[in-house]
């Protein structure tokens, strides 16, 4: 990505002015490649942040026009124009406003802080969050959930109530005098009380950057939790009662009940064989408008609107976290929309499309999965990739297989398969209009680099009137995704049970 | 009969003969004109004219499922890539007959066309066929095969096509069929007319 993005930055860098004051709290920058503080100042009780600085972190292309007394900054083709002393900025033309001005100041240019967010996210081809209660900007697809906690009731018994947003799978386990919550994320934007009440001593962060631990008191029982999953918000119900009359680690609050780690808690962990990710690609987006009807409607703002509705019942129902390749109106490459998939370990793609035809009764749903050539063939054949021996950490190799990415579907087509038939047959009982003929294979270009099984899906026909009616409909795109999802369900018992 | 009749017999006789002769080499070597001419893939021509010969270009079914082969004259070229652009020409700019459906983007021509001794030919095709393609997963898919159906139908030396626009690789036409590597014919998505 490097290569791609050309990084000069022609602003003078000069000090900042004598009144500028430093935050007590620095803003921290969190992506996959980790931790980095990032520089700003306070004027006039606004926290700004200097464009050589976002220039360096987000390798964009910083221009300054002393004619026009402006500046422009540039990614990828896409450009934001910022004038001095106006609130506002025009963002690939369209104008966003600031909550404070644009400043030249002491030969730097400024810009709010929620610039990052409002001005830059929407040309950035990566998430840009701005976490303002915790300082943190979060920047491409890090998991970082927030985790929020109340103890509701001092007791005994002491009941607490932790919340995970967005929804998340995790494990609760109890240990003496504590219980660790294990939640499937990179790190955790916590904000707990710091001390406890009750049975419960304190909630801090754990040993680990994904655990939070909750210590309890000597005279504290065993912990029982519960784990519900609801408004894309994963909620822990943490009852603790007195310490029992029987003694022992392994006696139980209830004979009968289960205590932690609850049916619930043993959602995925990073190394089970269960599923924890699904990655949904909204098909083409920005300039990339895919099928367009007479009537102005866009295959791209349909495409983006079913991944949605999908993503919210997979989360919300299954728990499980899930990647989409777009979340906004860019137009990511195909290698891109894979590399989400790929990178985020994803145990399914699906690519969302609508179709489109010069005969106007042509209709219907159609599920794509790939036709192999010759060279996916090939590698799909046992034995056939090529693999090296790595050495690891504390003696011995570790064997890697190497699959050329362009080949990578390659080792899961029979799955794949199996997944198109499911989703033909959910998308039928939901009562999915279906094409001539709903199956096919064909050499598509996502497909092919998808390192996991995968399936593309025509939802409908935008040039057919009826369902071009139909696909502008609530009611129509939510029976789609729950189609999908129904699928989704199906298949991913079948995987489980299937797993080697 | 006198003498000179008999002479005037024998000549009429000899003349009839000749007649008869003449006609029946005439007709032989007509016919044998017509059989080389129907061994050139139907190669016609008259006198002045420039010769043709038959090719199967192919359009999109009334249904817009699949590939409808149709034959259409084009002029016999001297080469077997110079046959090539004369037959891609035909399926870039033929109107498609009714009831079928045309496949490829309006505007689109052809830029070049080469052939490999390894049977692979690339079609080189101007930025119409990305800019003014109407999208969907199966008219992207079409449009390709109808190019690849095209080359191979008609030129037997060439086994896989690879499409480019503009002179260079591109990924796709319309965000679907991957377009990095040579394809092979599918007949799968190919329906003779009259079949459903």
């Amino acid at each position: 990505m490097t290569s791609l993005v050309a990084l000069l930055v022609l602003l003078p860098a000069g000090p900042p002015q004598a009144q500028d004051v430093t935050p007590a709290t620095p803003l921290t920058l969190v992506s996959p490649d980790g931790r980095r503080p990032v520089p700003t100042t306070i004027v006039s009780g606004r926290e700004l942040i200097a464009l050589t600085d976002i220039a360096s972190l987000f390798r964009v292309l910083v221009r300054e026009d002393a004619l026009a007394g402006g500046v422009t900054l540039s990614y990828r083709g896409r450009t934001i124009v910022a004038s001095a002393d106006r609130p506002m900025v025009s963002v690939d033309g369209r104008v966003v406003t600031l909550p404070s001005p644009v400043v030249r100041s002491g030969g730097r240019w400024l810009v709010p802080i929620e610039f990052l967010s409002s001005a830059l996210a929407p040309i950035y081809d990566q998430r840009i969050e701005w976490r303002r209660t915790s300082r943190l900007l979060l920047l491409g697809d890090v998991r970082f959930p927030r985790v929020s906690a109340t103890v509701e009731a001092p007791g005994p018994p002491t009941r607490a109530t932790i919340t995970i947003t967005p929804a998340t799978s995790v494990t609760v386990t109890a240990e003496p005098g504590r219980l660790l919550v294990r939640i499937d994320a990179d790190a955790l934007d916590l904000a707990v009380p710091p001390a406890g009440a009750g049975l419960i001593d304190r909630l801090v962060a754990g040993d680990q950057p994904n655990v939070l631990s909750v210590g309890l008191t000597p005279g504290a029982g065993t912990p029982r939790a519960t784990v519900t999953t609801a408004n894309n918000s994963t909620r822990i119900q943490v009852e603790v009662p007195p310490e029992s009359r029987v003694p022992g680690p392994e006696s139980r609050v209830s004979g009968s009940e289960p205590r932690v780690p609850t049916p619930e808690s043993r959602l995925p962990s990073p190394d089970s064989r269960a599923w924890h990710t699904i990655a949904i690609d909204p098909g083409h987006g920005g300039n990339d408008v895919g099928v367009r009807s007479a009537g102005g409607a866009e295959e791209k703002a349909l495409t983006l609107d079913v991944a949605r509705r999908l993503r919210t019942l997979v989360e919300t129902r299954l728990g499980l976290r899930v990647v989409l390749t777009r979340n906004d109106d860019r137009a990511p490459s195909l290698d891109e929309r894979a590399a989400v998939a790929n990178n985020g370990k994803a145990n399914l793609l699906l690519s969302l499309h609508v179709n489109g035809s010069s005969a106007p009764s042509q209709a219907g749903a159609e599920v794509y999965l790939l036709q192999p050539d010759r060279e996916v063939e090939a590698v799909a054949r046992p034995a056939s990739a090529e693999a090296v021996a790595l050495p690891v950490l504390g003696g011995g190799v570790r064997r890697l297989d190497l699959i050329p990415w362009d080949l990578a579907q390659a080792r899961h087509l029979d799955d794949s398969a199996r997944l198109a038939d499911v989703l033909v047959e959910e998308l039928q009982r939901l009562q999915v209009p279906m094409g001539k003929r709903p199956l096919r294979r064909a050499p598509m270009r996502l497909l092919a680099a998808a390192n996991m099984p995968a399936a593309l899906i025509e939802m409908a026909y935008l040039t057919n009137p009826a369902q071009h009616d139909g696909l502008t409909n609530d009611e129509f795109k939510t029976r789609v995704a729950q189609g999908i999802f129904s699928a989704i369900v199906r298949f991913r018992a079948w995987s489980e049970e299937h797993a080697p | 009969m006198s003498m000179r009749g008999w002479w005037l017999l024998f000549c009429g006789g000899l003349s009839v003969l000749a007649f008869i002769a003449w006609t029946i080499a005439r007709t032989d070597r007509s016919a044998t004109s017509e059989s080389t001419d129907s061994s050139v893939a139907t190669a016609t021509a008259a006198a002045g004219e420039t010769a043709h010969i038959a090719a199967t270009v192919f359009f999109g079914s009334p249904d817009g499922q699949a590939l409808i082969p149709v034959r259409r004259d084009v002029p016999l070229a001297g080469n077997i890539v110079e046959q090539g652009r004369q037959i891609l020409t035909a399926q870039l700019s033929e109107a498609a007959p009714p009831p079928y459906l045309g496949l490829i983007p309006a505007g689109t021509t052809l830029r070049a066309f080469y052939l490999t001794e390894r049977g692979d030919a690339f079609v080189d095709l101007s930025p119409e066929v990305v800019s003014s393609h109407p999208g969907g997963s199966l008219g992207e898919l079409l449009t390709v095969y109808a190019l690849v159906h095209a080359v191979t139908a008609n030129l037997p030396a060439a086994k896989r096509v690879q499409i480019l626009v503009d002179g260079k690789e591109v990924d796709t036409i319309a965000g679907h069929v991957d377009l990095r590597r040579p394809l092979t014919p599918d007949a799968s998505l190919v329906r003779q007319s009259g079949s459903k």
